[in-house]
């Protein structure tokens, strides 16, 4: 890939204006979006909002057991594009889904695919802490409750405890657990909802900018947190931080204008991008 | 796919002009620390006492340069954290500034010996003996810091290359300087002088090549040190 023909400012072309470049049909992602060990594919996607294109042949997988981030503009697609992998666009009624997608290699927008074990199997952690107005047992416990996964009070107070201990949540409110959730900090019912998304026993976690409502502090313990999960879990997050998205994944995705940009090692992503798109980006050149 | 370096301004003008600023302090370290190179070969040449308590004097600038540019290089990383290209550009800056810090050493050295030896000066003497190989050494240094100002991968790996000359030339001066002090035993002292001077100007093609590896990873992305010029040549094979 490399090359001595490289020359720098004095005869560079003029750079690509990330904000006024709108023509991206003709790129093909760079790096290396394949992975061997797949938990979940997809391929030939492209998402329409109503007549609106919002995602264009974006074709990628996650490996089991990573963290994988997905950075990009307001409005490159990297939300939507998380939002089909357990079909959260399904709710959109002008939303159209195209293309393959694979979770252990089954079809997940088969017609027998139901979408609540779906959602069961990819759990998904929002932007705004959003804890059902119950207490902090009950948020936890919803969802093992519909899959019936405990048989008794004494196995549900397990899951319970086990899922708040695994979102570093437990010791902070083990005395008050029949206390609302909304009344916790903002960064505590982050981690609430993670206990929530954790305690179905999921395989895949999806983060839509879990701490863009959160401080430093909450922010670093839900960090640490996902790197802790990884050892059972897959995870995709989107952030628009990029220091974030540095820190906690193992591989990182360059979204622009519904395209896939660039999929790489992390490390490599952010010291040697490889589409000038993203070195714009990561590097805060905007035009 | 296009390598260019992108030339696109930051959000931030602030930022671009921190950059530039680290850049141009960079080029000015460099011009100051060639401007010294090329003075103490000229008092040792000439016999110059003078010119060479000048240079050595001219140490305490490149000193504060280096502790100027770091703590910029610092301020950068902590505020702005920087990614990519700014990545690699501040992370080379810092090891480049070492490394124009010790040529400036190797400078102050030569000017040292050079005023000790200017006592002993006569027109046709050993003085000029390292004056090919200085001249040599002042031009990898020259190419070096053009290649940076330029961001130029191929003048780096020419840069590379002809150090081996200059290593070269260094080794065939000492066998030089041994005949003669053995034809003229009561000079000897003098001569070890000498070489410590060839032996400086040796080592300042070898911190070129440093800065040259420096302006590769900028460039590139690509470390390219402890490998000898074939396997550089290899890697940027296109």
């Amino acid at each position: 890939m490399e090359t001595g023909k490289v020359q720098g400012n004095a005869t560079a072309k003029p750079a690509l204006d990330i904000t006024e470049h709108t023509d991206v049909g003709a790129y093909e992602t760079t790096g290396t979006p394949f992975v061997d060990n797949p938990k979940m594919s997809a391929r030939g996607v492209n998402v329409f909002y109503g007549e609106k294109q919002a995602i264009t042949d974006v074709s990628l997988d996650i490996g089991g057991n990573e963290v994988i981030a997905m950075i990009g503009p307001s409005g490159c697609g990297k939300s939507t594009f998380l939002r089909t992998l357990n079909r959260m666009n399904d709710i959109i009624p002008i939303c159209r889904v195209k293309g393959e997608f694979t979770l252990d290699g089954e079809d997940i927008y088969g017609a027998s695919q139901d979408t609540v074990l779906l959602r069961a199997r990819v759990g998904m952690v929002f932007q705004k802490p959003n804890p059902f107005p119950k207490s902090i047992y009950e948020n936890v416990a919803y969802g093992p409750r519909i899959h019936g996964l405990a048989h008794n009070k004494a196995e549900m107070d397990e899951i319970v405890e086990d899922s708040l201990r695994r979102a570093s949540l437990f010791n902070e409110v083990k005395d008050q657990l029949d206390k609302p959730g909304t009344g916790l900090s903002g960064g505590q019912q982050q981690r609430l909802c993670i206990a929530r998304a954790i305690a179905v026993s999921p395989e895949v976690i999806l983060m839509d900018e879990p701490c863009s409502a959160l401080d430093p502090i909450a922010t670093a313990r839900i960090e640490e947190l996902i790197d802790e999960l990884k050892e059972n879990y897959t995870i995709a997050i989107v952030t628009h931080s990029m220091q974030q998205a540095a820190r906690v994944s193992q591989r990182t995705a360059y979204f622009h204008l519904g395209k896939l940009i660039e999929v790489g090692e992390t490390k490599q992503v952010f010291t040697m991008p490889q589409h000038e798109l993203t070195e714009n980006y990561i590097t805060g050149r905007f035009g | 796919m296009d390598k260019s370096l992108p030339s696109g301004q930051h959000t931030s003008q602030r930022y671009n002009a921190e950059l530039e600023q680290l850049r141009s302090s960079v080029l000015s370290m460099g011009g100051l620390v060639e401007r010294q190179c090329a003075e103490a070969l000229e008092a040792l040449v000439k016999g110059d006492e003078e010119l060479a308590r000048s240079v050595s004097g001219s140490d305490d600038a490149v000193n504060r340069y280096e502790l100027e540019i770091s703590a910029q290089c610092i301020d950068i990383l902590a505020r702005r954290q920087p990614a990519a290209r700014d990545l690699r550009m501040v992370v080379s800056i810092i090891r480049m500034v070492a490394n124009l810090e010790r040529i400036g050493d190797e400078a102050a050295k030569v000017a040292r010996m050079a005023a000790k030896l200017a006592d002993d000066y006569h027109e046709q003497s050993y003085h000029s003996e390292p004056l090919h190989l200085g001249k040599g050494a002042q031009a990898l240094l020259h190419n070096a810091l053009d290649a940076f100002a330029r961001l130029d991968v191929d003048a780096s790996i020419d840069v590379i290359a002809r150090d081996e000359d200059i290593d070269r030339e260094f080794k065939s001066l000492t066998r030089i300087l041994v005949s003669h002090m053995t034809e003229n035993p009561e000079r000897v002292k003098n001569m070890l002088r000498v070489n410590s001077c060839a032996r400086a100007f040796e080592r300042i093609g070898d911190h070129a090549t440093n800065l040259c590896e420096e302006v590769i990873y900028l460039v590139a992305g690509s470390d390219v040190r402890h490998l000898d010029i074939e396997e550089i040549r290899e890697r940027f094979r296109s």
